[in-house]
């Protein structure tokens, strides 16, 4: 069986032609993941990988694994189906910033708070890219589209701040052009036990073109981002010179000597919470990496875990008995 | 009705054939609980029994209010009977709203036993009473008990350690106890009922035994009554092991038979709703039968983790009603595309939107049969009482699993809450249907969207190594299961979906007549109009009327032969509780029959009697 054997990239290729626009920052992810999964070494017979409805759940279709492809938003509760039916599985959510955080938003708060065993990757393109370019919940405010030709008024949401909030376990966000930094996001997301979230920023060449540069850009990317690693002193710069140090209630940005250490198991989510929110001040870089890396309990294993002791302490159900129990009586 | 004396009873002891009590209060008097203990009591001693809770959606609607008046009938008998009776022959009731509310459903003549305890001024103005009915002459045509139970329950449990206002809690058990007397019943079902409930609080078994007990003794001290009656067992019923079950209860067992007469793992993806909830409480304490419950987010959530499940290998199940079912309708389309096994209940209830939430309705069918975007056939079946909700519910499985679809298994308010006897099946005899899924690369390989004698696509798991496939909600290339937006090839499997539904006929029976095959009137129900129409049906063919019924269990798509059947009778009435939307079908399936609707739309389950007025009415003509 080829399982038995070392798996590559190539594997993990399906059949189908993909059918994303030329340029979409979604052919990088989709080449990463592949790469991740023959890394990982998981039989792919073992892996599920589960979308939503939008460019990026079209992603199942282009893995030579099992895949659904569901319904806008809902693809968190068929994954928690999967994986609760099945938790042997590797399940893997792709969504959007549409999907999840729009018509799914509810449902992506609950796989996280309930700390399912997904991974979960987030592609936020901030724009609605299938419908052909309207602004979605985390498009900035102003952005012009076909349906806020005068500029959006509503508030953009953060997606790693909302997956703190739900109580997220992992949370993470790399950069769809930063292939190195999405491949250690990745790992790191894959050895995560319990619900792992991982926002991708992703560029649309048509309907959003260039979202991300003026800190994605490779030309000015090292000083506009700050890569959050666990363990390790905030620092960025391309010289490695500037730092972060949380400074009471704010952060601010500090000689590399001065910094931080970062870490992500703090008890309180607090921390990375400061430091989703802290590009809302323009001077300050974009952090990517790791927010949040806590144990939790586990949704599917708990489920399972009930079943067990259930059936240790009743003994497994018999039909028979079920249906004598109660009160009965007898007609001769 | 025959009078004689009782051996052990100084008052004369009366038989009935079948007695009908209501018992009626707030909606925190417990007359849930009184009724349901009444009727385990009854079951127990061999009675054929039927029950009818009817109580409001608010928990506790402002005390003493009309709306918050809660009741529960339950009817008795010495024979065989099918409903729980048009016109109570005894009203229990605890305040005067449970009294104004209920006494015009009393036959004429009838016991009215009342709480005077709870007719103060104050409780008259909250039931916006300006004058006392107990002095008034509004209650001449009845016999009326009057008996202050607030005051009797307090002396009984004098010297208790409970407050007061725990003390009245026990009310209903004083009530439960004067109604066991009155009709001749032992208290032990109760009692034991009562030290299982409270086992973790012992004080409050024992003040409701008091209270009951004390309520039994005033029967026989207080010369409340004249006599005593009784209903004695039902000797017609057939031989077999008995017991009382709740149609969702009933429901909850089906569901698990019918996963382990497939083989499969069940897991129910749920949201709680009125009247549905009692199914996923049922099903979560089975976790030792291996079942899976997930309490979802929304309703959403919960019908797309089942189909996850079944992806994954599972029987997938979810249960809801009312405006529940709207919210699962894109879950259901996609569970037809990708032609996985999924049984959705749904309890129906009055609608639409939030409706009648705790009141009884069938305006659900067009929605179960047609209710989806695109092309998009599901099977339906309905269960008819709450006992046949058990084996509805094992062939609402077989299907699902056999023709790897989405079944819609209907029942209802009057179903869900209602209880019977249920004459107990052996396991042994229910017939297995094993699930297929794929263990390998079938020979020739494997396509995802191949198909087998019953035109259903094969099963292959996750997990399963070579099998891997992507599902989804976009067309699917016959065979491969690929995506495809060829013209020829949507037609095609718009098609296969049709004919792999519409092929359910060919394994499903045609219902018997009941009554002879030719007549006057046939009537054709389906669902929870079974009992109503049965007992119509017994009652005019005892008078020489050529009437008989047929009912169904499968609504979609239709046993064969009906139209054979219905061309025996001179016309088809179909009594339902919506505008007449079998009716609607029947006509547009059967152009040639004379079909009549008989449309009832007032939340509660037809009366015999209406039954069968309007039978007689259609026999004029």
């Amino acid at each position: 069986m080829a399982e038995a054997q070392a798996l590559t990239k190539k594997d993990f290729k399906s059949d189908q032609e993909v059918r994303w626009c030329p340029g979409c920052g979604d052919y990088a992810i989709l080449n990463c993941v592949q790469g991740i999964m023959a890394a990982l070494g998981v039989p792919k017979h073992q892996i599920c990988f589960v979308s939503g409805i939008g460019c990026s759940s079209r992603f199942p279709y282009y893995m030579n694994t099992y895949g659904f492809h569901s319904i806008h938003g809902r693809a968190p509760a068929f994954a928690t189906g999967i994986k609760t039916a099945n938790p042997e599985l590797s399940v893997w959510l792709v969504t959007g910033d549409g999907d999840g955080l729009s018509i799914g938003g509810n449902h992506m708060a609950h796989i996280l708070r309930r700390n399912v065993d997904v991974k979960i990757l987030l592609f936020n393109n901030e724009i609605y890219g299938l419908t052909k370019g309207q602004y979605s919940p985390t498009s900035p405010q102003g952005l012009k589209t076909k349906t806020s030709p005068m500029g959006s008024v509503d508030r953009p949401m953060d997606p790693v701040s909302f997956a703190l909030g739900c109580g997220a376990t992992f949370v993470a966000r790399t950069i769809d052009t930063h292939l190195k930094h999405m491949e250690q996001v990745l790992l790191a997301a894959a050895h995560h036990k319990g619900a792992a979230f991982v926002e991708i920023y992703q560029n649309c060449v048509i309907f959003n073109d260039g979202a991300f540069d003026a800190f994605a850009d490779k030309t000015v990317r090292d000083d506009k981002t700050i890569d959050l690693r666990p363990g390790q002193p905030m620092v960025f710069g391309k010289n490695l010179d500037k730092g972060i140090k949380i400074d009471g209630w704010e952060p601010r940005i500090v000689p590399a000597a001065e910094a931080d250490v970062w870490r992500s198991d703090t008890h309180s989510p607090g921390p990375a919470f400061v430091m989703s929110q802290m590009d809302s001040d323009p001077a300050m870089p974009r952090p990517i990496g790791v927010f949040r890396d806590v144990p939790g309990p586990i949704f599917d294993r708990s489920v399972h875990e009930q079943i067990q002791r259930a059936q240790s302490t009743k003994g497994v159900g018999s039909l028979q008995k079920l249906i004598y129990s109660g009160e009965t009586w007898t007609v001769t | 009705m025959t009078q004689s004396s009782a051996k052990d009873a100084e008052l004369p002891l009366q038989h009935f054939e079948s007695v009908v009590i209501r018992f009626a209060g707030d909606s925190g008097d417990g007359m849930q609980i009184t009724g349901n203990q009444f009727t385990h009591t009854s079951a127990v001693i061999g009675n054929d029994l039927a029950t009818f809770p009817d109580y409001p959606a608010e928990i506790r609607a402002p005390a003493g209010t009309r709306p918050g008046v809660s009741g529960f009938q339950v009817r008795f008998s010495s024979s065989d009977i099918h409903t729980p009776g048009d016109q109570p022959d005894v009203l229990v009731a605890m305040n005067p709203a449970a009294l104004v509310v209920n006494i015009k459903d009393l036959k004429p003549g009838g016991i009215v036993v009342v709480n005077t305890g709870q007719f103060s001024d104050s409780d008259l103005k909250k039931a916006a009473l300006t004058k006392n009915p107990l002095t008034d002459g509004s209650l001449s045509g009845y016999r009326v008990i009057e008996i202050d139970i607030n005051k009797r329950v307090t002396e009984a449990l004098k010297g208790t350690a409970l407050s007061s206002k725990e003390v009245q809690r026990c009310k209903n058990f004083y009530t439960l106890g004067l109604m066991y007397w009155l009709y001749h019943r032992p208290l032990e079902t109760t009692m034991k009922w009562l030290e299982e409930k409270f086992a973790k609080r012992p004080e409050l078994a024992e003040a409701n035994k008091l209270a009951m007990q004390a309520g039994y003794n005033a029967g026989d001290i207080h010369e409340l009554f004249q006599g005593r009656y009784e209903v004695l067992p039902c000797t017609s019923m057939t031989p077999g092991t008995y017991r009382n079950i709740m149609g969702n209860d009933a429901t909850a067992m089906g569901l698990v038979a019918g996963a382990q007469l497939a083989g499969l793992r069940l897991f129910l993806g749920s949201y709680p709703i009125t009247p549905a909830s009692g199914i996923l409480e049922a099903l979560a304490s089975y976790k030792h039968f291996g079942v899976i419950t997930f309490q979802a987010e929304d309703e959403i959530a919960a019908i797309c983790s089942a189909l996850g499940s079944a992806y994954a290998g599972c029987l997938g199940l979810t249960t809801t009603s009312g405006p529940g079912i709207a919210l699962k309708t894109e879950a259901m389309g996609l569970a037809v595309s990708v032609e996985l096994p999924l049984v959705i209940v749904n309890v129906q209830r009055g609608g639409p939107s939030t409706g009648l939430p705790t009141k009884t309705e069938q305006a659900d069918l067009f929605q179960a049969i047609f209710g989806r975007n695109g092309e998009a056939p599901i099977p339906v079946i309905a269960a008819s009482t709450p006992a046949d909700a058990f084996e509805t519910a094992i062939e609402a499985c077989r299907i699902a699993v056999q023709y790897m679809t989405p079944v819609i298994l209907l029942t209802d308010g009057y179903i869900a809450n209602g209880a019977e006897p249920w004459k107990l099946p052996k396991v042994e005899d229910l017939t297995p249907f094993p699930a297929t899924q794929l263990k390998a690369v079938p020979e020739g390989g494997f396509l995802p969207y191949a198909r087998d004698a019953h035109l259903a696509r094969p099963w292959a798991v996750p997990g399963t190594p070579g099998l891997e496939h992507r599902v989804g909600g976009l067309e699917k290339a016959h065979l491969t299961g690929n995506i495809s937006y060829d013209p020829d090839n949507h037609e095609f499997m718009v098609r296969m979906r049709h004919n792999k539904v519409m092929g359910i006929r060919d394994s499903i029976p045609t219902p018997n007549v009941f009554g002879d095959s030719t007549g006057d009137v046939l009537v054709l129900g389906w669902g929870s109009t079974r009992g109503a129409i049965t007992s119509a049906i017994e009652e005019l063919r005892k008078k020489g009327r050529k009437v008989s019924s047929l009912h169904l269990r499968h609504v979609w798509p239709l046993p064969k032969d009906l139209d054979k059947i219905m061309a025996c009778f001179r016309s088809v009435l179909v009594p339902e509780m919506n505008m007449g939307q079998m009716a609607r079908i029947l006509r547009s399936e059967y152009p040639q029959q004379n079909i009549i609707s008989y449309p009832k739309i007032q939340g509660q389950p037809f009366r015999t009697t209406e039954l069968v007025k309007k039978i007689e009415t259609l026999l004029e003509k």
